[in-house]
């Protein structure tokens, strides 16, 4: 698809938009639709097209798969660590209302951590197993 | 003009799952089911279940859609004609369905503000959400705060899929630099 120069401008000029979006779907999420696992699919989905339009080399490029793999594991640690935060403060495991002195702010700051972790680990699963099918195919090909 | 709507939708969503089953060209089935999971998520958006929706729409439509054509890229583009006729497999499924259907014949009617689901914890999610959390939108109070155990769940089931993935497909490239 590299030498489609509208597809490269035009999923140039979508990128920017579908990422500025998902983010509105994760931090939107308090008041309309919307949450950490749309998001996720969203990120993931920019990328993946990036990766149709310009190769996966260059997608791989913008985000290693060593990093893709850590954040694999660090959305559902930072999922469980907002568990053991409760539980250091004093509450029960995955309590909000000891995360800050006001209860109703420390639900919306656990919220905001939870709905992190889990964008990280959606996102991160689904362009990695995108990563895999797309790099067998082409190893099918070399052969 | 509610019920016109979601008749459209539902007979759409069958005749796709015919032309599912009857295709043989494994391109059309992947496209077709990406046509199936939009026609979900307007279904979906019709019973006001937007989040839901969304979900359907991106990952259903979306994602499964690119995955499914890459798997194809691995694979054959037509499927295989059976060897023998399905009748067995055609007698399992209309049974299942024939069961399944007789079970809903005892589920409470659709939106009953006196089912029990609608009786158990949900007023109290309604009525205090807003207080207790400050959170505005009753669907994220409950995925995150109040069913977070659930939630944490569910991403670690993510997370296990996506390991399961990478074990599977890692090892076999491994063994094939190895044949090499």
């Amino acid at each position: 698809m590299k030498d489609y120069l509208v597809l490269r401008v035009i999923a140039k000029l979508m990128i920017g938009f579908m990422l500025l979006f998902a983010l509105y779907v994760q931090f939107h999420g308090d008041f309309g639709p919307g949450g950490g696992f749309q998001a996720g699919v969203i990120v993931a989905a920019s990328i993946v097209l990036y990766a149709i339009i310009y190769g996966l080399d260059a997608a791989r490029t913008v985000i290693p798969d060593r990093v893709i793999e850590a954040l694999i594991a660090v959305g559902v640690l930072v999922f469980a660590g907002v568990g053991v935060a409760g539980l250091l403060l004093g509450g029960n495991y995955l309590d909000y209302f000891v995360l800050s002195g006001d209860p109703v702010h420390g639900q919306h700051r656990g919220i905001f951590w939870v709905e992190a972790g889990v964008l990280i680990t959606v996102f991160a699963v689904m362009l990695k197993v995108f990563y895999l099918f797309a790099s067998r195919g082409r190893e099918a090909d070399a052969e | 003009m509610e019920g016109v709507i979601a008749g459209a939708l539902l007979t759409m969503m069958a005749a796709a799952t015919v032309a599912i089953a009857v295709q043989r060209n494994l391109f059309a089935v992947v496209i077709l089911s990406g046509i199936y999971s939009f026609l979900m998520a307007t279904v979906l958006v019709a019973l006001d279940a937007v989040d839901v929706a969304m979900t359907e729409a991106a990952v259903g439509a979306g994602i499964s859609t690119v995955l499914l054509l890459s798997a194809l890229h691995l694979s054959r583009g037509e499927e295989v004609k059976p060897l023998h006729k399905p009748l067995l497999p055609l007698a399992v499924a209309v049974a299942t369905g024939g069961a399944l259907v007789y079970g809903t014949l005892d589920l409470p009617a659709f939106s009953d503000p006196q089912a029990a689901i609608h009786a158990h914890v949900a007023p109290r999610y309604i009525e205090q959400a807003y207080r207790e959390t400050g959170v505005e939108n009753i669907v994220t109070a409950v995925l995150a705060s109040y069913r977070g155990y659930d939630t944490l769940g569910e991403t670690t089931v993510v997370f296990t899929a996506g390991v399961g993935v990478i074990a599977l497909l890692r090892r076999r490239r491994r063994a094939e630099k190895a044949r090499a």
